[in-house]
């Protein structure tokens, strides 16, 4: 590429000095006979061939392989075609001209795409930033002495060890020692996270500060790594219906413009009688009718946005799920672990003055259910708790315990009304939790879910984009309806078990107009069938949770809910810019090919169609990655 | 089967897309996805025919861009 770029800057000076010397002194005039024409042509056909050999080589080498209308050879056409007219003017007396011209349309062509290249390798940096989560090699422990193996040798159940600076390079638990680890090519998280013995660790981890041994618990290629690296470099293979649109359109567009340009020369020159202008016009319609501008500009505009989205702790698994969260109105959240933390706290216990009775009765009853709920009980009780009574789960109501005579009821209102216990209501956002003792009613314990503090920002955010955002929750109606109002949620699904929740979207998905997009929010865990079913389903915290990574379409990587905000922005601004790129280069390649066949136009304007609107909507689609720069600058700051 | 290939010095972004659709028409080829971008290129294709499927993908990649190598 170097190479090139040096034969490129060569050609370039020396055409900037021909062309120079040829206007102030204009060569031909210079000599007589044959070589009024043959000098010029020799000395801008000598630098020509330095810049442009190559295309002209695989352009006759494309020919006996069939492929005509490859760029190589309308280039190799316009450029010979144009250096035949120059020399035809010249043979019949005209003012000598156009030889600049042919040589400065190669030039140009060339100087474009060595741009063009430049650009997608460096937008493919971006890129391989993240792939340099890959580790290279580990350090195996076997009988104390250590050895240097590549990642994909290492199974299950051994033992590694990774120094301070190196990358963690399998899935595992600490064994021994204590660091800190940098997670932020992971998961864009800047703060470091201090690890101790029997946490997990995930590989791409950098370890910061001291050795630390790890006992492996996946193979390479199930490690969150490997997966990572997987999704990401096949997030470009899902294309988006913008970029099939553009190589479909490229696919009839050159032929079209080539046959144009024939019928043009042809006819043109039959009815006019001027050959010559016809032909030179219909040179100008061949260097227009490249394809690539328009092929590489759409799709280099996702692939940064990917790029700057995973840059940003965001995965995103194909540039179709941002030109749909472009479309997304609905964006339905599940309550529990998504829009709140899941880690139930007890709010209050009524009566107050009862409460270490009720919560001992309660802890009793939910000792050993796993659910949060039982969980926040138990541990609010912080005592032994006595053993002996029999359990007895009633679905969806609460516990029954029993020994001997003895009852203890523990659950809902549907629970106490079964049993015919007296009660009073309580009218409290939360979850209830009714505690009754041998047919008499004890309390009652209030449990409430912690909000995300970043929550309000995320639903005002959507809300000025004008999104409806809904809520599922297992919760009853008047919680979930205290919650989704001091939220600002546009709507709320209550009473929801985990299997209702696909048929809730089911439902949202029939209200919304076909142009529009539903979009699922979940934790990852258990909603897998959810984010499949939604239009784009994002999971958050999918570090470390396989399930999520692979039902979802993006991916948050670190819990901030404000990552949504980010994708979504990021989808807008990529689409604008899309579209922005579809429409002027196509306005410009129709508006020259409409003045060059007007004869308004020549090749240095037909050249500009070419490369010049290649690198403008390439420099266009760059912006995807400035202004995100600027958005996130603002958002540290606030 | 989904095989991805690394692909050398793809470096026409049109080329890439004659590729895919000439690929496409294998009768073999479920699916076929080519990236310029990403330089490669993922081939889905039934098991026992996937390895005489991929000559004919070499053929066809080396009859649109003969600079072009997939590396396998």
């Amino acid at each position: 590429m170097k190479k090139k770029l040096e034969r490129i800057l060569i050609a370039l000076c020396l055409f900037l000095v021909l062309f120079t010397v040829d206007k102030l002194i204009d060569i031909g005039r210079q000599f007589s006979g044959v070589n009024r024409i043959l000098i010029p042509f020799v000395l801008y056909f000598i630098v020509y061939l330095i810049v442009g050999y190559d295309v002209l080589w695989k352009a006759v080498r494309n020919i006996f392989h069939g492929q005509f209308l490859d760029e190589n050879f309308l280039m190799l056409i316009a450029t010979t075609g144009a250096f035949g007219l120059a020399i035809y003017r010249g043979a019949t007396g005209q003012n000598l001209e156009g030889f600049d011209e042919a040589c400065a349309v190669l030039l140009f062509y060339q100087t474009g795409e060595w741009l063009q290249t430049y650009a997608t390798s460096k937008s493919r940096k971006s890129i391989e930033h993240l792939m340099g989560l890959r580790p290279d090699y580990a350090n195996l422990v076997v009988n104390e002495a250590i050895s240097r193996v590549s990642p994909e040798e290492i199974t299950v159940g051994a033992l590694i060890v990774v120094n301070p600076g190196e990358k963690i390079p399998l899935d595992g638990i600490v064994v021994k020692g204590t660091t800190d680890l940098d997670t932020k090519s992971l998961t864009g998280e800047s703060l470091p996270r201090n690890v101790q013995i029997d946490d997990d660790v995930l590989s791409g981890c950098i370890n910061l500060t001291s050795q630390i041994t790890i006992r492996v618990t996946k193979t390479f290629y199930d490690s969150t790594v490997a997966k990572i690296l997987d999704l990401v470099e096949n997030a470009a293979m899902k294309k988006s219906k913008a970029e099939n649109f553009i190589t479909k359109f490229a696919r009839y567009y050159t032929p079209a413009v080539i046959t144009m340009a024939v019928l043009f020369a042809v006819i043109g020159g039959a009815v006019t009688g001027m050959w010559s202008t016809a032909l030179y016009r219909a040179l100008s319609f061949l260097v227009v009718s490249c394809p690539c501008a328009l092929v590489i500009s759409v799709p280099l505009s996702f692939f940064i946005a990917l790029g700057v989205a995973s840059k940003n702790g965001i995965l995103i698994k194909g540039s179709n799920y941002l030109e749909k969260l472009n479309h997304t109105k609905i964006f339905v959240f599940d309550k529990t672990g998504t829009l709140t933390k899941g880690n139930f706290a007890i709010t209050a216990v009524e009566p107050i003055e009862k409460r270490m009775e009720i919560l001992h009765l309660a802890a009793i009853a939910e000792k050993d259910s796993g659910h949060p709920i039982a969980r926040a009980i138990v541990s609010a009780y912080a005592q032994p708790i006595e053993s002996g009574y029999t359990l007895t789960n009633v679905s969806g109501c609460g516990v029954i315990a029993t020994k001997g005579t003895e009852k203890i009821y523990c659950g809902n209102e549907q629970l106490l009304r079964e049993q015919h216990i007296d009660f009073k209501p309580l009218n409290v956002a939360g979850s209830l939790v009714y505690v009754a003792h041998n047919q008499t009613y004890i309390g009652c314990i209030v449990i409430q879910d912690e909000i995300k503090p970043e929550v309000h920002e995320l639903l005002t955010g959507l809300g000025a984009m004008s999104a409806q955002t809904v809520m599922l929750t297992g919760d009853n109606a008047v919680a979930a309806a205290q919650i989704a109002k001091k939220l600002g949620l546009t709507a709320y699904r209550a009473n929801l078990l985990p299997q209702d929740k696909v048929n809730a979207v089911e439902e949202l998905i029939n209200t919304k107009q076909a142009t529009e997009a539903l979009c699922f929010v979940g934790d990852g865990i258990n909603d897998a069938p959810v984010l499949m079913r939604a239009d784009v389903g994002i999971s958050m915290g999918g570090i470390g949770s396989d399930a999520a990574l692979e039902a979802a379409d993006i991916i948050l990587m670190h819990d901030d809910l404000r990552g949504i905000l980010t994708a979504k922005w990021l989808a807008r601004r990529t689409m604008q810019i899309v579209r922005q790129n579809i429409i002027f280069s196509l306005l410009v390649k129709f508006g020259i090919l409409f003045l060059s066949a007007l004869g308004f136009t020549n090749l240095w304007v037909a050249i500009f169609g070419d490369v010049g609107v290649a690198l403008l909507s390439i420099l266009n689609a760059f912006r995807v990655r400035c202004k995100i720069r600027q958005k996130l600058a603002l958002k540290k700051r606030n | 089967m989904t095989k991805v290939f690394r692909l050398k010095d793809l470096d026409c972004a049109n080329c890439a897309a004659k590729m895919e659709n000439c690929i496409k028409k294998l009768n073999a080829i479920k699916h076929v996805s080519v990236n310029f971008l990403t330089q490669k290129m993922m081939v889905e294709a039934c098991d026992d025919e996937f390895d005489i499927v991929m000559q004919e993908v070499v053929k066809i990649c080396k009859k649109i861009e003969p600079d072009c190598k997939i590396i396998m």
